[in-house]
């Protein structure tokens, strides 16, 4: 059974602009994601494309001027604002991007928070010094702050862990170590949600990887997929981020990802794809499974 | 513990030798106004006598301000004297310029202390209503007003409140210390209390839109901040998490600000206590100056100085103590 | 009216409260000084409409008394603010293009000007200088400099910092040419915005200092002093000399604010696009 079902998503903001001026922005639509126990699912897709929004959506934390539309199951359950509220911090989990999410002028014992027990093993398995629990957020090196944020979701027993571009800033051997991690505690039966714009790595860790383009998944695939080229993917924006790997070619994808409030009006990528058609520009295609995947192409292969 | 000890002493010792440098420079400054203003103090006492003087007092006189000595020689005459705690006779009150200052200083810091903590804590309140409610009404209306007591001078806030509630409404008493007629030893700590409400509640309006909307800016930061979304994550919410991340990191700055306001606290009364006929320094300091009584003048300059030194000593200390950042990197 | 973009309602309503204040400015320093002479037949009557503000104590017209106040005190606002601002520049730049002693000892300069509550050593300076308006302005323009020099200074180290300073150094050119070329273009609109903002505390501050009895002799019809003579008749009910020129004054401050404010925006380059 899925542990986090998403369906339909979409959320918008409300602008204000002069005077009654009302505007919604729409940053996430129609977005369709399933993570099950025991494996982990990366979020790939190239920055400004909403998949910070994503997690704080899950986790019920947008701001008030944001409007949620479309069905989020945990455990099979809806996920009701009340839900959120219960379930953050104890059954789902966050690993913020940075040390900027520590508050500055708290001691990272307390801010780690469970048990003096729990965490002081914790620390040890991730050779964190005992007095780190003494230090403040900004006397933490870069590896051991990533250490501690990991913590910070592992001493909750969370079932589903929300991990939002763990890895920038970080060395090639402190973002291995951080994937392993997550590995591990996919391994120990939880579900871990990889929110990334590191293609590389995600399919390198990562079971799933769900590809993000202007606020929607257009593509989940099993991470082997990835491994195996392009002619294993089923988008073209697959194909083509593929393509745009240094590794790949480089070769880069013509035109810009639509922003938010400037959406094309059937499938977001036609404007850029070289396969559209007079259907592509005036319907969303729908979510279609083709050879093990998830696809919203009508020409996914 | 050591440490934080060691390094508030170097704080301390660091900022104490400075504040040292700037009294010294203050002192300097306002000895060499006061000598070229065309006042002679010497005159000015004798002439606030109306009586003639004896040759012994007059050169006594004339010693202390080093009459016909080099300016440089009168300063230094003048300074060492200062600094064994005379500070000459006031020419208006006929008494050692020192027992003034000491005796109206306590007035002044009843004052003071009241506007002060009552300015600090409402406008510490009003600036947190402020940041949680921003951009809605309660936040707008407060920032308006925030903007227009800083538009509308002391003095006359306080004449305003002085017609409405002492003339009009009979709630308070016109002024002073204490009720008029009623030697200043006889009166009671209640009658002090009654006339200090109206001078302080005006001093305190003139403070407290800064701390508040210092307080609202810092608050909706902390409120817009990673670490706050982060704790919302991980299920903090409302007061508990306003409690354990807001205020931990609005309150220390808040009264650090407070502490480092003390010029304008002082200013602030010297205008409130001339309103409100109030026997404190700064009313001390507008008599001083307006009928030449020079070593009152020059005490009082000396004291402010001193007193805003301090309040900007404390606010480096506590400044040291909150931010665990400067903790470390300090030496 | 649509077409109109905020930039424009920005430059126009800026427009008409300068216009306003200028026209506020003219009528005050154009009344003759019979039409505020005593006569003590008139004397303390309360608002009319032929005394809006009613008369004082001596029979003074105090609406008229008021203008003319307030042409006083935007006079000599506006002058101690300019000169506050001269001042402001010249010791900013100095200390961020000068050596590292300079500007210590500027940093030493203004901690010192800071260190003494402004209210008294406005004080001691009009003392020093003996009463009337020359204390006055020294005073005032010697408490006000300090934040906007230390803002100058910011900025000018900022703009050393910049590619194109750098670049013009290499191709020899010599610091003076810097500065004139490159940096003080920088600091008009600094300048500008600096002086105006300060004005409305200039003029507060004259105000304050009037009241003291420090500045203006007392047949000048400053606003200080107007509040100041009043006092001696609150006990007595007389409400008028108290309240009405005091919120003409705060009215005025609140303009010049607001006017300083909208000059900020539209100097301000970043709004420029708008």
């Amino acid at each position: 059974m899925n542990l986090l079902e998403i369906q339909d998503l979409s959320v918008s903001f409300r602008m204000y602009g002069r005077g009654l001026e009302q505007t919604d922005l729409q940053v996430i639509s129609g977005l369709h994601l399933a993570v099950r126990p025991g494996e982990i699912v990366a979020i790939a897709g190239s920055s400004g494309s909403g998949k910070s929004l994503l997690a704080s959506a899950i986790l019920g934390i947008l701001p008030g001027n944001a409007a949620v539309y479309g069905q989020m199951l945990y455990k099979g359950e809806e996920l009701t604002p009340q839900r959120q509220q219960r379930l953050r911090g104890s059954e789902i989990a966050l690993v913020p991007q940075s040390v900027a999410y520590l508050d500055p002028l708290m001691k990272v014992g307390p801010q780690t928070g469970g048990p003096a027990e729990k965490r002081r093993s914790l620390f040890k398995r991730f050779g964190l010094p005992t007095q780190t629990e003494q230090l403040y957020p900004f006397q933490l090196s870069g590896g051991m702050a990533r250490r501690v944020l990991v913590s910070t979701a592992l001493i909750t027993d969370a079932k589903l862990i929300i991990a939002d571009e763990p890895t920038p800033g970080m060395s090639l051997d402190q973002a291995l170590e951080a994937l392993r991690l997550f590995r591990e505690m996919a391994d120990e039966g939880k579900a871990v949600l990889l929110i990334t714009h590191d293609i590389d790595l995600a399919f390198e860790f990562a079971d799933r990887v769900a590809v993000f383009y202007a606020g929607t998944t257009v593509e989940t695939a099993p991470a082997s997929d990835f491994k195996t080229g392009p002619e294993a993917l089923r988008h073209p924006y697959s194909k083509a981020l593929w393509r745009a790997l240094p590794q790949n070619g480089f070769t880069p994808i013509e035109g810009f990802q639509p922003y938010a409030g400037s959406l094309p009006k059937g499938c977001l990528f036609a404007p850029r794809c070289p396969y559209k058609t007079e259907q592509c520009i005036k319907e969303v295609p729908p979510v279609q499974e083709v050879r093990g995947g998830e696809v919203r192409c009508y020409h996914g292969t | 513990m050591r440490g934080a000890g060691k390094r508030l002493a170097c704080i301390f010792l660091g900022y104490g030798v400075k504040i040292l440098s700037l009294l010294l420079a203050v002192s300097l400054l306002s000895f060499v106004l006061v000598t070229a203003s065309p006042v002679d103090p010497v005159q000015q006492y004798i002439l606030g006598l109306g009586t003639a003087v004896s040759p012994e007092q007059r050169a006594q006189l004339e010693a202390y301000w080093g009459v016909g000595q080099p300016p440089a020689q009168r300063y230094i005459g003048w300074l060492s004297r200062l600094l064994q705690g005379d500070l000459g006779q006031s020419a208006l009150y006929r008494r050692p310029v020192a027992d003034i200052i000491g005796e109206r200083f306590q007035n002044s810091l009843a004052l003071m202390l009241c506007a002060w903590v009552l300015s600090g804590l409402t406008g510490f309140g009003l600036g947190c209503v402020m940041g949680l409610y921003r951009d809605k009404w309660p936040d707008k209306i407060l920032k308006k007003v925030c903007y227009i007591l800083s538009s509308v001078p002391t003095f006359w806030l306080g004449l305003v409140f002085l017609l409405v509630f002492s003339v009009w409404l009979k709630w308070f008493p016109i002024g002073f210390s204490g009720p008029i007629g009623v030697q200043s030893s006889q009166v009671t700590w209640g009658q002090k209390l009654y006339h200090l409400i109206l001078p302080a509640f005006t001093l305190s309006l003139m403070s407290f839109a800064n701390i508040a909307l210092h307080t609202r800016q810092k608050l909706v930061d902390v409120l817009n901040s990673e670490y706050v979304l982060f704790a919302r994550a991980r299920g903090e919410q409302d007061w508990a998490l306003l409690r354990r991340h807001g205020l931990r990191n609005i309150l220390l700055p808040a009264l650090t600000l407070q502490f480092a306001s003390f010029a304008e606290l002082f200013g602030g009364s010297v205008m409130a206590e001339n309103v409100f006929s109030y026997p404190g320094l700064g009313s001390a300091a507008a008599a001083a100056g307006l009928n030449s009584d020079v070593p009152l003048l020059l005490g009082v300059t000396l004291f402010s100085a001193l007193f805003v030194c301090t309040g900007n000593l404390i606010a480096n200390l506590l400044y040291g103590i909150v931010d665990p950042q400067i903790q470390e990197v300090a030496p | 009216m649509k077409t109109w973009n905020r930039r424009t309602k920005v430059l126009l309503l800026t427009a008409v409260m300068a216009a306003l204040l200028i026209a506020l400015y003219a009528l005050g320093a154009l009344i003759p000084d019979d039409a505020v002479a005593s006569s003590i037949q008139n004397a303390k009557q309360p608002p009319s409409w032929e005394h809006p503000f009613g008369t004082d104590a001596l029979g003074r017209d105090l609406f008229l008394r008021t203008l003319k106040g307030m042409a006083v005190s935007m006079t000599i606002g506006l002058a101690a603010s300019a000169i506050s601002a001269v001042v402001a520049v010249l010791v900013g730049v100095c200390a961020a293009t000068g050596s590292r002693r300079v500007d210590a000892c500027v940093g030493w300069v203004i901690d010192q000007v800071m260190s003494v509550p402004h209210t008294v050593l406005v004080i001691l300076i009009s003392f020093a200088l003996g009463r009337g308006l020359r204390g006055l302005l020294v005073g005032i323009a010697a408490t006000h400099w300090c934040s906007l020099a230390r803002l100058i200074r910011g900025e000018v180290m900022q703009l050393r910092s910049q590619q194109y300073v750098a670049v013009s150094r290499k191709l020899g050119r010599s610091s003076g040419w810097i500065l004139v070329h490159h940096l003080l273009p920088h600091l008009v609109p600094q300048f500008f915005v600096g002086l105006i903002l300060m004005f409305p505390h200039a003029i507060l501050h004259e105000a304050s200092v009037s009241f003291l009895g420090f500045g203006l002799p007392p047949e000048q019809p400053a606003i200080g002093i107007i509040l100041s003579e009043s006092m001696r008749y609150l006990s007595a009910g007389m409400w008028w000399p108290a309240v009405l020129p005091g919120l003409a004054l705060v009215l005025i401050v609140l303009l010049v604010d607001k006017l300083g404010d909208h000059l900020r925006m539209i100097l301000d380059p970043y709004s420029a696009q708008e």
